[in-house]
């Protein structure tokens, strides 16, 4: 049952690795890689019930932790043109 | 009661399989950006949950429970948090939604 599932996943990370290919800005490719990210994360702790080792369940904790970092540093650096941009000014109330 | 609890797990393995697959789809198949994003939440918090929680019965009461939650709670956060980054960065960066009217300005981001 646990093959099913990861067949599942695998299935799901080819369709978003045709959008990731296909798609027509670099936010459809950010979000796809963002997608993959999540869709790595479940897949790596279906293999580590599936082969009995539930120590790739830490590396889906790290997989994860690096994924959203990497997702907002790639964001920044379109948005802004240089990863180390200040950003934008805080919103204030008044305005 | 094990196989109560088997079935159970396997049923909820299934479910988060077909969500994932549901949200790829949804992810070719989706006319716009923004469209797109909203399909791809289904894998992000359906698809994640579920497969989860499958895992989840099939291991017990141990650490693995312990950290497949803290990977639930870890995609609980991150997921909305990255979607609204890259949706704020595509709005401002000007991608426009599929059904925008011309007539009116476009709202501020």
């Amino acid at each position: 049952m646990f093959g099913v599932a990861a067949l599942a996943l695998l299935v799901t990370l080819a369709l978003v690795l045709a959008r990731a290919a296909l798609g027509p800005t670099v936010f459809d490719r950010v979000q796809a890689a963002n997608t993959v990210g999540t869709v790595a994360v479940l897949l790596l702790a279906v293999i580590g019930f599936l082969t009995g080792r539930p120590e790739f369940l830490d590396l889906a904790i790290t997989y994860g932790l690096l994924n959203v970092i990497g997702t907002i540093a790639v964001l920044k650096f379109f948005r802004y043109g240089d990863p180390g941009a200040p950003g934008e000014p805080e919103e204030s109330g008044e305005r | 009661m094990s196989l109560v609890v088997d079935i159970l797990s396997w049923g909820l393995l299934l479910a988060g399989g077909f969500f994932c697959i549901v949200g790829g789809v949804g992810l070719v198949r989706m006319p716009d950006f923004y469209t797109r994003m909203h399909a791809a939440s289904v894998t992000d918090t359906l698809g994640v949950g579920f497969v989860l929680a499958g895992l989840m019965l099939q291991a017990g009461l141990t650490l693995v429970t312990v950290k497949l939650f803290f990977i639930g709670v870890l995609v609980f956060f991150t997921s909305p948090t990255a979607t609204h980054a890259l949706t704020r960065a595509a709005m401002i960066r000007g991608v426009e939604p599929l059904l925008a009217d011309d007539k009116e300005a476009p709202s501020k981001p």
